[in-house]
Order: structure tokens, then C-alpha cells, then sequence
């Protein structure tokens, strides 16, 4: 064997990264099984396990079922599905391949998304004695929106049809129609069985109707690169290089187009320009690099640069704002609400922000837009999102990796979904704020009170709006200037358009905190009596106040109790189904974690915990 | 102009390795001493250049490495000037754990996963990085770039975070970890090639030389030193040998070979019809070991 020779081939071989989508069992990873097999990628200790699995778990009598090979958690060898995806590897005379296999089932759609966000080939697989399903539908979109552009749609399972060609040009005919819907670059059919092997690797004879070409020579005559040389330079920074000597670079993987040692560079953030000194490259020190080269540069003087920033030639082709309107694919079974705080992850930094318009979801169905207040596990929409800072991108069309986010849920760290940008939206430093010359300061000094929120959260009947009423007389004896937002006073009025669903409530307490906020600005001390429920509403309460101005009081009462009380009748009614949605009963209560006060109504009357509030102010010298 | 595909591997990694450092208060590099171990060692040194790497070294010596692992480890170190800590579980060694003892697993678990808690803890380390790669093993193949561990190290294979594009989500809550697999996408083949052409420095038990070894369960096990008892029937004889793989020596079995260069060892690789795991007794105690282990808190 010559070394050499075969070097210089590996290092000439094309790297493709490709995914296998599709609906449940159409036979995904019985193909990838199927590669891995056919082009020796597999060891012989590896088959032998694998027959001794298929004795227990397979579908194949006796026969070794490829999809083992495959399938590596043990949840998914006894089910028989896929899960999550595998990433697998395997080489021809041409290519590198990494191939995902990703889950038909629709409860994992999220990881057929994870699989697609990095591969430039779908490999669409439909069982031929099924046809075109829901799951199809929905990866065949999925491809679309995260610009999978190359496609093959494999007709699976022709062995159970006895090859017939019928069959595979009705599904061509109906896949035809389907994609009228995408922009696809490339879009192959093949006729195959995975489980056998007949146009995979080899062409099969018991198929002379077709005459194209196998799925691998196909899969191998992509032409996947989209060179960004052209482009301007880019490149997020990722680290800053800074050592007690006098070197200081900046790190990062470019990001689009070629840099030259004395290219001059714009910091996007403060528009200060330097030009590049030297470029260390992981071959050391180069002229020049180009993208999705991890790079270290240094620049002629001293600037300003920090993880968070982007440097780049062209000023004009990053876009920065703190609104933009993108793609969604939500990926929680805690449904997405808007007004909602989240985080936002980009390449370089992490901002919270909120989706504000909800424009529309996408029926996986009829591809038709539908309204939509919320978004469920595995929907696709359309929103605006605003962030509480302005950050840096493309359009995800220009460019996947400054296009694209994910969303943080705030208080488990989940990720729970992902987003596509597609432009920006009008600056918010657009639209300027009245300059308030008279300022909350200054209202405070002549009430000669400090203003705050005294935001009581508990459950219905707990005792809320009781105890605010007693602490709002109390305050008023103090001469204090005070104003109670409570449940009836703002439901039958500001809110009476607003039910009781999930999506409602967050956009009730939104109102209310926002209210509340304009109320204490004017100087007010504001009592605000409202089940709150969900801990990210308090939380975005909170986040609108200045520090120790908001007061978070939790009215701990158990729900046995409230609903011994049950001064409305309220319990009554959701217990016997007639209300819905009712907190404690149907709809969730999350208990406050680190409430500032927590007032055990068990064990003091109203009077008594009116005054523990009051003790509270006096000490933190609010009154 | 585009890149081959170890040039695109190797921008990842380091992409990865820069990540961590960047996000996380208090990561460090698991430190094996094998040949990926090397491999992620390298490419931390060029994410880095021409600072040192911004975090410590970590081994979690079961006491019953191979001694030119050992030796291996030390000159590494201060040839590259880097922070290693070494841990020992003090209380396997009390106990005197080992593998002829104790069998594999329970030393596996004393030793190595146990061990390895008890560093991650100490330390309060918030990131780890680990050698794996995707190819190894089928669970493995399975598992994020990034992996979360909860207060108690365990991997949920059900319950793992998406990972969109190289967009990693760092946060996590006090108590939790991450294990990072920089070489997730790379093959044994990928790995060996890089060594080669990077002229990286790896411990010499991977080239073929006459080593003593005896025959036990199946397995060329090397007498490493005078713990290894010789039963009744087994002989000690000088064999050329290597090692895939390199682990706890009574526990790794050797191939016959005379690959005594890397140039050889690849074309031995390309020839061959078994994979490297088949040399470890771990993996293959019962179906699906591999993602108990791993759910369990060992890598
Ligand atoms: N007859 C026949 N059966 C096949 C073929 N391909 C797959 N199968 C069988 O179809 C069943 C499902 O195959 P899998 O590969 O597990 O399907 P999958 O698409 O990976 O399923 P999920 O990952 O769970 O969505 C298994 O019993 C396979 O053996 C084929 O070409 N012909
Ligand atoms: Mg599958």
C-alpha cells in the first residue's frame, strides 16, 4: 500500500454531511446501517454484537437488522425508533461523509432539526407502500427553512412492492406537487431498498425502468460549496488572546470572505478601525486566511474588542438592531408565549429579549399560515422578536452562522427553540424616549415617600386583596400616596379582553406590571393584587422596576385551605369542570422561590400580616 | 477556496476547546494520556497560541496505568509547561481496589468514575473536556458535542438539549457540568492521519516491540509489572505487540502487530476488520454497558 498516494487521495476527498429524514420507520436507519455496511465502515466485532442484538431486539427474524447498528440507546433498541440523532461516519473512493440519522417520530421532530442545522444533503426517505405522510410534510419543510438545498427523495421498500415502477412514479408525481412549495437547488428521486441494498451502493438489476444513478454516486455528485470568498471579511470574536508579554489578538473562526496581513478592519460596535499585523492560523503564523478558518489576529494599535463584537471590512453588510422578524421552531413542551422573557443565544453573546408578534404558524399540513397566540412543541412560526440590547447579524439565507439563534428558557437553561433571522426590524433607539425633566426622583422628594411595587402573588382565595387592603389604609393613615391594582379593578376594564388561558395571563400580568410601573414612576407606593401565577411573568415584572423597588409578597396559603374558603365560589365551579383553566385545579401555580416577603395566612389574621409588611417598608426605609 | 476535511475538523475543535474557555468559570482537560488525549492536547496548545492554555490538566490515575503511560505523562507536561493536577481515589487505594481483585467493573467504577466525581467535586470544575469521538461506540454516537451532567454527573440520553448549528448552550445551574467532546466528529483513522501529519508525540506502548504478555479470557495482557499474578497454566512470552487503546493494563488486551511506525499502524488500521474498543473488557460486560457506564458519570 502507498501511503503517500493514499494521503494525498484523503486529503482530496470532498467532506459531505448529509441527513436522513422522514416519517417513523420508513427505514432511515436501516440505510444508514445499509452505508455503513456497504462501504466496510463496519468492524467485525461490530456486526457479530449486532447479530446478537437482532436475535433480541430485531425486526428481521433471524436476519440482521441494520437499524441496530444504529439505534445505540437502549430506549431505542426496545421500542424499536429512533430517538435522538446518531452521528455516524464512513467513506468512498470520493467523499467524507458525516451522516445524521434523525427520528421519524413526530415527538422528536426537535432532533431531526438538530440533525438538519449542520448538513448540506437531506436524504428524504418515503416507504413506498405508504407514500407521502405528515412527517414527510414537515422535514421536507424543515429542509427548506434551514436551508438544506440539496435533496433526495429515496423511495424506500420497493422490495415489498415487487419493484414495481407504478408505484414509485405516483410518488415522484406527488412529491413533484409538494415541493412546488420550497426552492430546492437539487432534488433527486431513487427507487431503493434499504434492507437489501439495491440502488444504494450498487444498481440494482430488479429495477431496469430506472436508469439514473445509485444513491451514492448521486449523494457523491453534489455540488454543496458556497464559497464566501467573494464576500466581505467577517469574523465574530470569540476570545480575546492577551498574555502578561505584549501580545494581544483577537480569536475567532471567520466567518465569510479572505483577510490580508494590512487589510484594515472595522470594530462594528464602535466603528474604530485598525489594520491586521499578523495572522496566526493553526498552521502558524499566514498571509492570509479565509473562512471557517480558526484564526488569532493581531492589529496595528490598541482598540477596543471583546467576545460579543464583530470585526469586518465592510460595515455596511452587518446589520445591527435590537428587532428583527425571523423563523421559529419551538422545541419545549412549555408552550412559547409571547411578551415572554427568554434568552437569546447568538454566535458570540447571550441577550434577553421577548418574541412580540406572533404573526403566524405554519399548518404542517396545507403549508397555509394560521393565527396563533403560542406556539406548542414543534410548531413553525413567523414572529418579531425584541431584544433588550442591539446585537449583530445576516439574514440566515446570507449566512447560517450570524443568522441564526437559540432560545434559553431562563430558569432551567433548556434550550428551547431555534431561529431563523430574516431582517431587521426599525431601531428601537428610533424611537427616543420623551426626555422627562421631571423625574421620578423628583416626584418622590415632594410626596416625601420612596415609590415602590408591593406585588402580592397567591392563589385564588388566598388572601390577597384582603391583606392589600388593610396595608393600603394603613399606609394612607401614614399619609402615604398609595393605589391599589387589583384583579376586578383591571379584568372588567383594561383587560376585558383577556381570558384565562396561558397566553392571556401573560399578557394580563404584562399590562398590570407595565401599569404598575408608569404608577410607581409617578411616585406612588402600588399594591398589586393578582394571582400571577407563572414565575417568568413575576420575573418580567421585576425586571421593569429599578433594584429593591419591586417587592414580591407571596400569600402562602394551601390550596386545601383556599378552597375551604372559597369565598367566590370558585372552586366549586372548576372542581365541577364549569370554570376551566383555574389555577390549582387545571391550570399551574408556580411557588415564588425567593419572594422578598412570604405571608403564612395559617397562623396570623389579616391585621397581623398587613403589619409584618409595614415592618418591612420601615426597615428598608421605604416609609 | 475550501478546506480538506481534517483542516475543517481541526477548526471545529479548536472552535469548541475556545467556547469553553470563553463561557465557563472553571473548565478543565481530562487528560488520558492515549492518543486522542494527545490529539485534544495539541489542538488546545494551537487554540491558544502563543499564550498557554487558559486551564488546568486533570488524570484520574487508577494506580494500574501502564508505567510508560506514566512516564509519558510527566514528560509531556513539562516539555509543554502545563497545569496538571493528578487524582488518586485515596479511599479505592485503602481499600485496596484493583482490577485482578475486584474485577473490571467494580474497579472501573471505584477507580476511574468514582474517582473522577470526587475530582470534578473537589475542584468545582463546571466543564470538562473529554477525548471521545463519535465512532467509538454506538451510544457514544448518540451523545452532544456538549453534554450536561446534573449535580450528580449523570447523562440523560432521553433528555438532551438540542444542538443547533455550533450555536452551544452554555448555561447551566450551580451544581451542574458539562462534558465537552471536541473530537466528537472525528474517526480512529482521522485521528492517526492528524498525528502524522502534526508529528504529534504519543506514548510508545502504540508501536509494535517484544513486550512480555500472557494469555488470559482471550486476551494478550501485557505484564506491566509483578501485581499481575500468573495463575496455573499461563506463561509469560515475549510477543511483538501494540495497543490500540490504552487503559488500566490488565484490562487492555494487546494485538500481535509489527507496526512499529505510524505510517504502519494506518496502513495495519486500514487493513483491518475489528474495531479499537474490541481490546477493553468494559464494553462489552452486557448489551448497552457502555451508556450505563456513561449515565453513571463515567465518561
Ligand atoms: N422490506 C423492507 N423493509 C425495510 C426496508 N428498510 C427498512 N425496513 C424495515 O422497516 C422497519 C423500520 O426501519 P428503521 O430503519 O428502524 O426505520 P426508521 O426510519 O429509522 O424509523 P425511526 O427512526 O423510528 O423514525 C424495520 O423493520 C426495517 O427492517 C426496505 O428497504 N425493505
Ligand atoms: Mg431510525
Amino acid at each position: 500500500m502507498d501511503l503517500k498516494k493514499f494521503f494525498i487521495n484523503q486529503n482530496s476527498k470532498k467532506q459531505l454531511k448529509i441527513l436522513t429524514c422522514g416519517s417513523v420507520d420508513d427505514g432511515k436507519s436501516t440505510l444508514i446501517g445499509r452505508l455503513l455496511f456497504d462501504s466496510k465502515s463496519i468492524y467485525s466485532d461490530q456486526i457479530s454484537q449486532t447479530k446478537f442484538e437482532s436475535e433480541k431486539y430485531g425486526t428481521q427474524g433471524k436476519e440482521i437488522d441494520l437499524a441496530l447498528l444504529i439505534d445505540g440507546l437502549q430506549a431505542e433498541r426496545e421500542q424499536g425508533i429512533t430517538i435522538d440523532v446518531a452521528y455516524r461516519y464512513f467513506e468512498t473512493e470520493k467523499c467524507k461523509f458525516i451522516i445524521a440519522d434523525t427520528p421519524g417520530h413526530q415527538e422528536y421532530t426537535r432532533n431531526m432539526a438538530t440533525g438538519a442545522s449542520n448538513s448540506d444533503i437531506g436524504i428524504v426517505l418515503i416507504d413506498a407502500t405508504k407514500g407521502i405522510l405528515d412527517q414527510t410534510r414537515r422535514h421536507t419543510f424543515i429542509l427548506s427553512l434551514l436551508g438544506v438545498n440539496h435533496i433526495v427523495i429515496a423511495v424506500n421498500k420497493m422490495d415489498l412492492l415487487n419493484y414495481d415502477k407504478k408505484n414509485f412514479d405516483n410518488i415522484v408525481h406527488s412529491f413533484e406537487k409538494l415541493s412546488k412549495n420550497f426552492n430546492f437547488l437539487s432534488k433527486r428521486y431513487i427507487p431503493m431498498s434499504a434492507l437489501i441494498g439495491d440502488n444504494v451502493f450498487s444498481k440494482s438489476k430488479k429495477m431496469p425502468w430506472y436508469a439514473d444513478e445509485t444513491l451514492i454516486s448521486t449523494l457523491e455528485s453534489f455540488d454543496i460549496d458556497k464559497s464566501s470568498i467573494g464576500e466581505e471579511f467577517s469574523m465574530p470574536i470569540q476570545w480575546v488572546n492577551r498574555s502578561s508579554s505584549d501580545f494581544r489578538g483577537y480569536s475567532g473562526t471567520i466567518s465569510s470572505g479572505k483577510i490580508n496581513i494590512n487589510d484594515e478592519i472595522t470594530v462594528v460596535s464602535s466603528g474604530e478601525r485598525a489594520k491586521v499585523r499578523k495572522i496566526l492560523t493553526p498552521d502558524g503564523n499566514a498571509e492570509f486566511s479565509f473562512e471557517n478558518q480558526a484564526v488569532t489576529i493581531s492589529l496595528d494599535k490598541e482598540i477596543d474588542i471583546s467576545r460579543g463584537d464583530i470585526i469586518t471590512t465592510d460595515l455596511d453588510k452587518i446589520k445591527i438592531a435590537d428587532q428583527f422578524s425571523a423563523h421559529l421552531i419551538w422545541m419545549h413542551k412549555d408552550n412559547m408565549l409571547p411578551e415572554r422573557n427568554y434568552i437569546f443565544r447568538f454566535i458570540n453573546s447571550y441577550i434577553n429579549g421577548k418574541i412580540t408578534n406572533l404573526e403566524y404558524k405554519i399548518n404542517i399540513n396545507s403549508y397555509e399560515k394560521i393565527a396563533a397566540k403560542s406556539l406548542e412543541l414543534n410548531d413553525i412560526a413567523y414572529c418579531k422578536i425584541a431584544l433588550s440590547k442591539p446585537t449583530f447579524f445576516k439574514s440566515y439565507i446570507q449566512n447560517n452562522q450570524l443568522g441564526s439563534f437559540v432560545i434559553i428558557d431562563q430558569f432551567n437553561n433548556l434550550t428551547v427553540g431555534a431561529g431563523m433571522i430574516d431582517f431587521e426590524l426599525r431601531r428601537s433607539s428610533n424611537i427616543s424616549w420623551h426626555d422627562m425633566t421631571i423625574d421620578k426622583k423628583k416626584r418622590s422628594t415632594l410626596n416625601s415617600q420612596k415609590p415602590c411595587a408591593l406585588w402580592f402573588t397567591g392563589l385564588s382565595g388566598s388572601g390577597k386583596s384582603t391583606i392589600a387592603n388593610i396595608l393600603e389604609q394603613k399606609l394612607h393613615q401614614l399619609n402615604k400616596r398609595t393605589y391599589l391594582l387589583d384583579g376586578d379593578n383591571i379584568r372588567h376594564g383594561l383587560n376585558k379582553d383577556l381570558g384565562f388561558t396561558d397566553a392571556d395571563r401573560v399578557e394580563n400580568i404584562r399590562r398590570v406590571a407595565e401599569v404598575s410601573k408608569l404608577m410607581t414612576d409617578a411616585g406612588l407606593i402600588t399594591l398589586i393584587s393578582f394571582i400571577s401565577p407563572f414565575k417568568s411573568e413575576r420575573r418580567m415584572a421585576r425586571d421593569l422596576f429599578d433594584t429593591n423597588e419591586f417587592i414580591e409578597i407571596f400569600v402562602d396559603t394551601p390550596i386545601e385551605e383556599c378552597e375551604k374558603r372559597d369565598p367566590k365560589g370558585l372552586y366549586k365551579k372548576a372542581r365541577s369542570g364549569i370554570l376551566k383553566n383555574f389555577t390549582g385545579i387545571d391550570s399551574d401555580y408556580e411557588v415564588p422561590s425567593d419572594p422578598e416577603i412570604k405571608l403564612k395566612t395559617l397562623l396570623k389574621n389579616p391585621e397581623e400580616l398587613a403589619d409584618e409588611v409595614l415592618d418591612f417598608l420601615k426597615v428598608n426605609n421605604i416609609i | 477556496m475550501t478546506f480538506n476535511h481534517l483542516k475543517k475538523l481541526e477548526s471545529e475543535s479548536i472552535y469548541i476547546i475556545r467556547e469553553v474557555a470563553a463561557e465557563f468559570t472553571n473548565p478543565v482537560m481530562l487528560y488520558s494520556i492515549g492518543k486522542d488525549s494527545s490529539v485534544m492536547l495539541h489542538l488546545a496548545i494551537k487554540a491558544f497560541a502563543p499564550n498557554k492554555i487558559p486551564f488546568k490538566l486533570l488524570h484520574v490515575d487508577t494506580t494500574w496505568k501502564f508505567k510508560e503511560m506514566i512516564k509519558f505523562r510527566d514528560q509531556t507536561i513539562k516539555e509543554n509547561n502545563l497545569d496538571l493536577i493528578v487524582h488518586i481515589n485515596q479511599e479505592g487505594v485503602n481499600n485496596k481496589v484493583g482490577p485482578i481483585t475486584h474485577g473490571s467493573k467494580t474497579h472501573t467504577d471505584i477507580m476511574k468514575t468514582q474517582s473522577l466525581k470526587q475530582a470534578l467535586n473537589k475542584y468545582k470544575f463546571d466543564a470538562a473536556f473529554g477525548g471521545a469521538r463519535r465512532d467509538e461506540e454506538k451510544s457514544r454516537a448518540k451523545e452532544r458535542i456538549f453534554s450536561f451532567r446534573d449535580t450528580n454527573h449523570r447523562w440523560d440520553p432521553k433528555n438532551q438539549k438540542p444542538e443547533l448549528w455550533n450555536l452551544f448552550n452554555t448555561k447551566i445551574s450551580t451544581n451542574e457540568s458539562v462534558r465537552i467532546f471536541p473530537l466528537s466528529n472525528w474517526t480512529e483513522v482521522d485521528v492517526w492521519q492528524y498525528i502524522y501529519q502534526e508529528n504529534i508525540a504519543i506514548v510508545p506502548l502504540y508501536f509494535a516491540a517484544k513486550r512480555p504478555v500472557i494469555k488470559r479470557d482471550d486476551m494478550l495482557i501485557m505484564v506491566d509489572d509483578n501485581r499481575l499474578e500468573i495463575k496455573k497454566g499461563e506463561k509469560i512470552e515475549e510477543k511483538l505487540i501494540r495497543f490500540r487503546t490504552l487503559g488500566c493494563y490488565p484490562l487492555t488486551g494487546a494485538v500481535e502487530s509489527k507496526a512499529s511506525s505510524i505510517e504502519e499502524i494506518i496502513i495495519e488500521l486500514l487493513e483491518s476488520k475489528h474495531s479499537e474498543r474490541q481490546g477493553r473488557l468494559i464494553d462489552s460486560d452486557q448489551i448497552g454497558s457502555m451508556e450505563i457506564k456513561k449515565q453513571d458519570g463515567y465518561f
